[in-house]
């Protein structure tokens, strides 16, 4: 009896220190929001969403906070989804996200003002043993819909293939079905948060096929060509590989002083010209092309 | 007038002294009231919320009760021909009862091995290496397990048994190892406190030190043992991290246990960052969580019953 009820007062401390632990992070963005408009270039922001973008707004903040003292902005991850939502909301300065706004649903992006600070290139990657470097469009689509269930079938090691997708709502995972798959589902199978991890099982696994942003290349997995074509940022920028999505900083209405200031800085070749390409990504200033929100591919 | 006075000043101070109790009486009734309101009023909000949170999709978005339960195709984002959201969550139900009692399968036996062998055995060895080793167990945090689990337990079971690792049986041995310490402690909390007096009986009659265990300890601290198991369940059934990582997040009904299967917290987790408040695929998430809490309160009054149950105390 004494256990049971020490149990249950436990859980309800545990719960209710939960609760107050997100109050006060919600106090605490009221008050960041009111420092940042009385005081121009100084004060503190706040920038949440998707992990995709998290690494680089995260290197760039601290170069910022080094330039300029008095400044502080925090970078929380949480996906893109938070990152929007949050945004709409009104509750951060900054939504991070990896697909355009439209596309989530329950988002009003009328009065949202996209920022877009760089370019992720995505691609197939498989286990380096499975002996296909090249495949088509549509064999690619047959591999995720389960058709094609061998490696041998394309001329590979004979090993049966492993699929390995991302979270449902994951942008990887959306704009990947929709650009290399033309919209089809994948099977039900393995589904993993993160793509540290898919890289991880990757590597690992025999026969496994998955799909990671360029900046997650490294020798542990093989980048699939798709109809001949090298993903490369030199493609990805001619729009010749199509697999690949803007990086998005969404704001509530115009931004204002620090936070305006800051998607500046994201924008400037200091950030373009470094980090943004030090850390896998692709410079947006660097794109030959233009996506809209509905896919219309235009030249610049 | 003098005496008056001392007479006073010794009242006043008597008066002061009673007050100061009086005061200090109200106030710790008045503190310990509030924190007792306030830890019902949590609980019951939290309650609500999630219920309120977890009905909207059956009364918001229009999915079936039924469908909720008995349905495999799992894609919240999606709606069927009647314009009804893919919720079937009884791939997501099954996994999670099957590690949950697949892990007290494997680790209730050895934890009542341990304990036994810590209080009746060896009482010695128990506290100075056995004790501290199950406290150490108990800090390590869920996320190490789980790594563990995807380094070390998926890349054997794929080596040396089959498939891709990933599934409900690497998810039931990073459990039962989780849930390991929680048994054994309260195991041993059940087994000591089982009185002196039924031993010595034991002996007395003539028992070996075996029958004595098995006929006399194990018997009498029975309800205590099943308390034991029944929270290392509501853990093993709460665990969402560890076994996210390991059981390969697929929902679908498995075939075998070293094919990738998903659990109501692994879904749960996963999705939650990729959702919006309000739409139906959070919602989704959502009835999970209140599933969960359901569950959890299912556990909570099944140890109250076995709690009433027991002989001794």
């Amino acid at each position: 009896m004494k256990k049971s009820l020490l149990a249950i007062f436990s859980l309800l401390i545990v719960l209710a220190l939960a609760a107050c632990g997100s109050e006060s992070s919600q106090a605490d963005n009221k008050d960041t929001e009111s420092k940042e408009k009385d005081s121009g270039i100084s004060g503190s922001i706040t920038a949440v969403g998707s992990s995709a973008l998290q690494p680089l707004v995260e290197a760039a903040a601290q170069q910022f906070m080094g330039e300029n003292a008095g400044t502080t902005i925090n970078v929380q991850g949480g996906g893109s989804g938070t990152g929007l939502s949050k945004i709409s909301e009104g509750a951060v300065d900054i939504g991070n996200s990896d697909i355009f706004a439209e596309e989530k649903q329950g988002i009003d992006a009328s009065q949202l003002v996209d920022h877009k600070v760089a370019v992720v290139g995505i691609a197939p990657v498989v286990h380096p043993e499975v002996g296909v470097k090249d495949v088509s469009k549509q064999q690619l689509i047959d591999i995720f819909k389960g058709k094609i269930k061998n490696w041998k079938e394309l001329g590979g090691a004979d090993q049966e293939i492993a699929v390995i997708n991302r979270a449902e709502g994951s942008g990887t995972r959306a704009t990947f079905e929709q650009l290399a798959l033309d919209g089809a589902t994948p099977v039900a199978t393995q589904e993993q948060d993160s793509s540290g991890t898919v890289r991880q099982i990757v590597s690992e696994t025999p026969g496994a096929i998955s799909y990671l942003a360029f900046s997650y290349f490294d020798e542990s997995i093989q980048p699939l060509f798709i109809d001949g074509k090298e993903p490369n940022q030199a493609s990805v920028e001619t729009n010749d590989w199509e697999v690949w999505a803007y990086q998005h900083m969404y704001t509530n209405g115009k931004p204002e002083g620090l936070t305006k200031a800051f998607l500046d800085y994201m924008v400037s070749d200091d950030v373009q010209n470094s980090i943004v390409t030090e850390l896998g990504y692709l410079p947006i200033t660097g794109m030959k092309v233009e996506r809209d929100a509905k896919g219309n591919v235009t030249q610049k | 007038m003098k005496g008056e006075r001392r007479l006073s000043d010794k009242e006043s101070a008597k008066i002061w002294a009673s007050n100061t109790k009086r005061w200090k009486e109200r106030w710790g009734r008045t503190i310990t009231f509030i924190s007792v309101s306030l830890m019902a009023v949590i609980g019951i909000s939290i309650l609500l919320f999630v219920a309120s949170k977890g009905l909207s999709t059956f009364f918001v978005n229009k999915a079936s009760v039924v469908q909720f339960l008995t349905g495999l195709h799992w894609e919240p984002s999606k709606l069927d021909e009647f314009g009804k959201p893919f919720v079937g969550a009884l791939p997501l139900i099954i996994g999670s009862f099957t590690v949950t009692v697949l892990a007290a399968l494997v680790s209730a036996p050895i934890a009542i091995g341990v304990a036994i062998f810590m209080t009746e055995i060896s009482p010695h060895i128990g506290k100075k290496f056995l004790q501290p080793m199950v406290e150490l167990l108990v800090g390590i945090p869920s996320v190490v397990y789980g790594f563990i689990g995807l380094s070390v337990v998926v890349p054997f079971l794929r080596d040396h048994v089959s498939g891709s690792g990933f599934g409900i049986a690497a998810g039931t041995i990073v459990l039962s190892i989780m849930i390991l310490p929680t048994i054994t402690s309260l195991s041993v909390d059940a087994i000591r406190s089982v009185p002196l007096q039924l031993r010595e009986a034991s002996l007395a009659l003539g028992g070996t030190r075996w029958q004595t265990i098995s006929r006399v300890l194990l018997t009498t601290a029975l309800p205590g043992l099943f308390t034991a198991i029944v929270f290392g369940m509501a853990r093993a059934f709460g665990e969402a991290l560890a076994v996210q990582m390991v059981i390969g997040n697929s929902t679908v009904i498995p075939q075998s246990l070293f094919e990738p299967a998903s659990t109501l917290t692994s879904i749960l987790t996963m999705g939650m960052g990729y959702t919006v408040m309000g739409q139906v695929e959070n919602n989704a998430l959502w009835t999970l969580a209140f599933v969960l809490l359901g569950m959890s309160l299912f556990f909570i009054l099944i140890i109250r019953r076995l709690e009433r149950r027991r002989i001794y105390r």
